[in-house]
């Protein structure tokens, strides 16, 4: 079962992740970030297919698709 | 935060300070994808100018030098030609890159050195408050030009070609993937690797010259631009105007490179230097 998770200390509102999600699943909600703009929440997580446009687009790396973890997987050793 | 923030980024910096939906930021992510992809990160050396996004690598946990306006390439020349072993990847906006830090550039090219460099083109000197920069699009609005620019813009990628790099791509923002590929081909390519990314400034190119400051509209003009080659064919010379061909434009395998060329002139003519001696000491 995939989760979005949003992180809110982060998020500036920009509605990116919203705009290029090909399955509408995100849309704005009704919460404010630390930094006072609407954040987006998973409103159709059931129709995600993981294909992770939101991530890839979130200027401020604050979404993150859970259940897609083969792709999240560490390539090497960080710092 | 994402996994890839919590590996790769400076914690003290975040969150970052780019504006609401400045594709500087997905730019960021990009890179830590292609630096995760390729396991590089110790490897990695960055040198930056001035501008917004001249702050993308600093962001990074890596060794980065953010230098002068317009002089990340002579600062990243020399770093790369003490330790040819390390991966330098600049970041420039089109203004440090094409403008001010034009000959370097051109240079830098000619030489073929083992670098890439990427140009982040938001069209305008943004840092600034949205001044005309040489990749301004003719008759536009800015802080300089508020009757409309007279000048037409460089295409920074045939620039870079003619003077010589041997590899050159051009994305956008709203292809991540294909900047992180991109990324990934021009650390890997032996030699001058060019990338220009088009990436949406909503503060001052989507206010001063589109008339919105709207991040999703801003985003959306930078994307609806993008061609690729094999699309651009298919279009007649009034569909193209506006239009920008993406994707990879050019890439020459086997050209020689300046530390190797430097590396084998010392070892054939330096008096009682070894064969494998530092190109500095």
């Amino acid at each position: 079962m995939i989760t979005i998770d949003v992180d809110k200390a982060f998020c500036k509102g920009c509605n990116l992740c919203i705009t290029v999600c090909p399955r509408d699943v995100l849309s704005v909600s009704r919460e404010r970030g630390a930094a006072g703009f609407l954040v987006p929440e998973a409103t159709k997580p059931e129709a995600c297919t993981g294909c992770l446009m939101c991530e890839l687009i979130c200027p401020d790396f604050a979404i993150v698709v859970n259940g897609k973890q083969g792709r999240l997987q560490p390539q090497s050793e960080g710092r | 935060m994402h996994p890839l923030a919590e590996k790769y980024l400076r914690k003290s910096a975040l969150p970052q300070f780019f504006c609401q939906g400045c594709g500087d930021g997905t730019i960021v992510t990009a890179l830590m994808r292609a630096i995760d992809d390729l396991g590089i990160i110790d490897q990695v050396a960055f040198a930056s100018g001035i501008g917004c996004c001249a702050w993308i690598p600093v962001f990074v946990n890596a060794d980065c030098i953010h230098a002068m306006h317009g002089r990340a390439i002579p600062v990243a020349t020399g770093l790369k030609l003490t330790d040819p072993s390390r991966k330098v990847v600049v970041f420039a906006g089109d203004g440090d890159c094409m403008g001010i830090g034009g000959n370097h550039l051109i240079h830098a090219a000619r030489r073929n050195i083992d670098m890439t460099v990427v140009m982040v083109n938001n069209a305008i000197y943004g840092m600034t408050g949205g001044q005309t920069a040489p990749t301004t699009p003719h008759h536009a609005t800015t802080k300089t030009t508020p009757i409309g620019n007279a000048e037409f813009p460089f295409d920074a990628c045939e620039v870079a070609k003619a003077a010589g790099a041997t590899y050159v791509a051009r994305w956008t923002t709203a292809h991540p993937a294909q900047i992180t590929r991109a990324l990934k081909e021009a650390i890997n390519h032996k030699g001058f690797a060019f990338i220009e990314v088009l990436s949406q400034c909503p503060t001052q190119t989507g206010r001063l010259i589109y008339g919105s400051g709207d991040p999703v509209e801003a985003f959306n003009t930078i994307k609806n631009m993008a061609v690729t080659k094999a699309q651009a064919a298919r279009m007649t010379p009034e569909e193209l105007v506006g239009k920008v061909i993406v994707g990879k434009l050019h890439q020459v395998e086997g050209r020689a490179e300046l530390c190797d060329e430097v590396q084998a002139l010392m070892s054939q003519k330096g008096e009682g230097l070894s064969s494998d001696a530092r190109l500095v000491s």
